[in-house]
C-alpha cells in the first residue's frame, strides 16, 4: 500500500509533468500514424482475394508491381510510366513554385517596407490556403473549359481558331491548379528565413559593389536556404501523394502513383495498395533524406 | 525612410499583384456565377442575375444527402479545433522541458506533416478492418451473437475519421506553439511565482491571456484544415459518413449545373466567416489592455 502511495504521488511530481502533457498528442501519432504505418508495411506482405484479405508473409504483391519492368527495358512498365509521369510533375511544379514563391517572398520581406502592410498583404496570400482545395480547382472550369473566358477570348481575338483543348483536363491543368494551391507552402517558409536575414548584410553587399543580382544571388539565396529547403520539401512530397488534383484537373484520366493506390483500395486490394504505398514512401523518404543534407531541420523549425 | 524606390520594386510589385489576382480571381469567377439566372450554364455569360441554384442547393443534390454531409464536416470540424488547440498547448507545455523522446515525437509529427495522405489514410482504413475483425472474434468468443450480427465496423466520422484529421492538424499546431513559447519571456511567470501566484493562478491570469491570440490561431488552422480535407479522411470514414469535401469531389464529375458552384460559395462563405472571426479575435485579444 506504501509502495503504490509513493508510485501515484511521483506521477504528479512536477519531474513527471511533461510525460503527462505530452500522452495525448504521443496517443493520437502512435494509434492514427505510426500504428497504421507498421501495419500497411506488414499487410503489404499479405494475400487478398475478391473479399478478404489473408495474413501471410509473401512477396507477390510487390512483384506483381514490377511485373515486367526487367523484361521490357528499355521501355517502361506500367509501374515506371507512373513513377515517371508523377515525378514530372513533381519537377515542374517544384521549379515553378520555387520561382514564384521565393520572388513573392522577396517582395514582402525586403521591398514593403511598413509591418502593417507586411502583415496585410501576407495575410492576403494566405488566405486562400485556408478555404477549400476542391473548390479552388472547381473554380478553374469556368475560365479554362471549351467555353470558358480564356477561350472566349482567345477565339474571339483571332488568335486561335477554335478553342484551345489542352486548357483543362490536361497536364497543363495540373500544374496549374497544383501551382495555385501550394505556392503558399512555399512563401511562408521562405519569407520566415528572409525576415531572419541582418539587413545589414545587403547593405556591405552593395558598398562593396555588388549589384542588386549579385546581392540576391550571394546574400538572399544562401540565406533563405532553411526555407527553400523546407518549401521544396512540403510542395514535392504533396505532389508525389496526390490523387485528388490529378484526378480532377486531368479528368480522372491522368497516371499517377497515389490514384493507383486510390484505385486498388476502391477494389478492396488492401495489400497491393499497401505495398504500392510502401514504394511511394520509400521514394518519398529518399527526396527528403536528400533535401535534408543540405539543411539541418530541427534547428530551422 | 523617404528613399525613392528602386524600379525592381515596381516590377516586383507587379508579380505580387499578379499573384494575387491568379489566387483569387478564380474564386471570385465561381462567386459570381453561383448566382448565375435559371437558364444560365457553368461558364460565362451570365444569364440575368438570380439565387436560384442556392434555392435548388437549399433543396438537396439528388442522391447525395449534401446537408448531412455539412452537419457531419461542421461537427467534425469544431471537435478537431478544439482537440488541436488543447493538445498543442499541453505538448508546447511538455516541450519546454527535457523529456526522454522530445526529439522521437518531434520527428514523428513532422513526418506526420510530410507523409503523403494517401497512405496515413490507408494505413488506418486497414488497421480499423483488423480491428473490426479483432472485435468479431472476440464477440464471438465470448458469445455475443446479438453484438456480432449488430456489427459493422468501428470507423466512423468521430473515430477514424477525427483521427486521420487530428494527424494533420496536431503538425501545424505544434511548429505555431513553439513558434509561441520560443517567444516568451519567462520572467512574467516567475514575476507571478515570486508574487505567490499557484501554477494554475500563473496559468490563468498570465500565461493565457499572453498566449490567447495565438491559440485563435492555431484554432483557425485546426478547424479550417478539417473543413478542407479530402486526401486523408477518404479511405478512414465509415461507409455513408463521408464529409463535405469528399462529397464535393465526387460532384465535380457528376454535376453539370452552377449547384456546384452556389455549394462552393457557402463552402467558402463558411471559411471566410472562421477566417474573419479568428482574425477580428486575434486583434481584439492582441489590444486588450493588460
Amino acid at each position: 500500500m506504501e509502495r503504490v502511495h509513493r508510485r501515484l504521488s511521483r506521477l504528479v511530481t512536477p519531474a513527471a509533468a511533461p510525460y503527462w502533457q505530452i500522452a495525448p498528442l504521443a496517443g493520437v501519432f502512435a494509434v492514427f500514424f505510426l500504428l497504421p504505418l507498421a501495419i500497411t508495411v506488414i499487410v503489404s506482405f499479405w494475400r487478398y482475394t475478391e473479399y478478404s484479405i489473408i495474413p501471410a508473409m509473401v512477396g507477390d504483391n510487390y512483384v506483381s508491381i514490377f511485373a515486367g519492368c526487367l523484361a521490357e527495358l528499355p521501355g517502361l512498365c506500367v509501374t515506371f510510366k507512373t513513377y515517371l509521369s508523377t515525378l514530372k510533375f513533381c519537377v515542374l511544379v517544384w521549379l515553378v513554385t520555387l520561382l514564384l514563391g521565393f520572388t513573392v517572398a522577396y517582395f514582402l520581406a525586403f521591398h514593403v517596407r511598413s509591418l502593417t502592410w507586411q502583415i496585410v498583404l501576407f495575410l492576403l496570400c494566405t488566405i486562400p490556403f485556408w478555404t477549400s482545395n476542391v473548390i479552388r480547382m472547381i473554380s478553374w472550369v469556368p475560365l479554362l473549359g471549351r467555353n470558358g473566358l480564356v477561350n472566349a477570348i482567345v477565339v474571339g481575338s483571332g488568335v486561335a481558331p477554335r478553342p484551345l483543348e489542352w486548357l483543362l483536363f490536361s497536364d497543363f491543368a495540373v500544374v496549374l491548379a497544383f501551382v495555385h494551391l501550394y505556392t503558399m507552402f512555399m512563401i511562408v517558409p521562405i519569407f520566415n528565413s528572409m525576415t531572419r536575414i541582418d539587413r545589414a548584410l545587403l547593405e556591405a553587399a552593395r558598398d562593396a559593389g555588388a549589384s542588386a543580382w549579385q546581392a540576391v544571388w550571394n546574400v538572399v539565396v544562401p540565406l533563405s536556404k532553411p526555407g527553400l529547403v523546407i518549401g521544396s520539401i512540403f510542395v514535392i512530397t504533396l505532389v508525389m501523394g496526390d490523387y485528388v488534383t490529378i484526378g480532377v484537373m486531368g479528368g480522372q484520366q491522368i497516371a499517377s502513383v497515389g490514384k493507383v493506390i486510390q484505385v486498388e483500395l476502391s477494389y478492396l486490394q488492401f495489400p497491393l495498395a499497401a505495398a504500392n504505398a510502401v514504394i511511394l514512401l520509400g521514394a518519398v523518404l529518399a527526396i527528403i533524406w536528400t533535401m535534408t543534407r543540405l539543411v539541418d531541420l530541427r534547428r530551422e523549425l | 525612410m523617404a528613399q525613392r524606390r528602386p524600379a525592381s520594386f515596381y516590377l516586383l510589385a507587379l508579380v505580387f499583384t499578379l499573384f494575387v489576382l491568379f489566387l483569387y480571381g478564380p474564386m471570385l469567377t465561381i462567386i459570381v456565377l453561383s448566382f448565375q439566372g435559371p437558364t444560365g450554364g457553368l461558364t460565362f455569360p451570365m444569364h440575368g442575375v438570380s439565387t436560384h441554384w442556392f434555392s435548388r442547393l437549399w433543396g438537396g443534390l439528388g442522391v447525395v444527402d449534401i446537408w448531412a454531409a455539412f452537419g457531419r464536416s461542421l461537427k467534425l470540424g469544431a471537435v478537431v479545433m478544439v482537440l488541436t488547440v488543447v493538445i498543442s498547448l499541453l505538448a508546447g507545455y511538455a516541450f519546454r522541458r527535457r523529456f526522454r523522446g522530445s526529439a522521437f515525437v518531434f520527428y514523428t509529427a513532422v513526418a506526420s506533416l510530410i507523409v503523403p495522405s494517401i497512405i496515413v489514410s490507408l494505413g488506418i482504413a486497414v488497421e480499423f478492418r483488423l480491428l473490426d475483425a479483432c472485435i468479431r472474434w472476440a464477440a464471438g468468443a465470448v458469445g455475443l451473437t446479438a453484438l456480432v450480427d449488430g456489427f459493422t465496423t468501428s470507423a466512423g466520422t468521430f473515430t477514424s475519421g477525427l483521427g486521420a484529421h487530428l494527424t494533420w492538424t496536431l503538425p501545424f499546431g505544434l511548429l505555431i506553439i513553439f513558434a509561441v513559447f520560443n517567444r516568451f519571456d519567462r520572467r512574467y511567470e516567475e514575476a507571478a511565482r515570486d508574487l505567490g501566484a499557484t501554477p494554475r493562478q500563473t496559468f490563468r491570469h498570465v500565461v493565457l491571456p499572453l498566449i490567447a491570440p495565438s491559440l485563435v490561431g492555431i484554432a483557425l488552422f485546426g478547424f479550417t484544415l478539417s473543413w478542407d480535407e479530402a486526401s486523408r479522411s477518404s479511405q478512414a470514414l465509415g461507409a455513408d459518413q463521408n464529409t463535405l469535401p469528399l462529397e464535393l469531389t465526387g460532384l465535380t464529375t457528376t454535376v453539370t449545373n452552377p449547384e456546384i458552384y452556389a455549394l462552393g460559395t457557402v463552402t467558402t462563405g463558411v471559411s471566410f466567416a472562421v477566417i474573419l472571426v479568428s482574425l477580428l479575435l486575434i486583434r481584439g485579444l492582441r489590444r486588450r489592455p493588460s
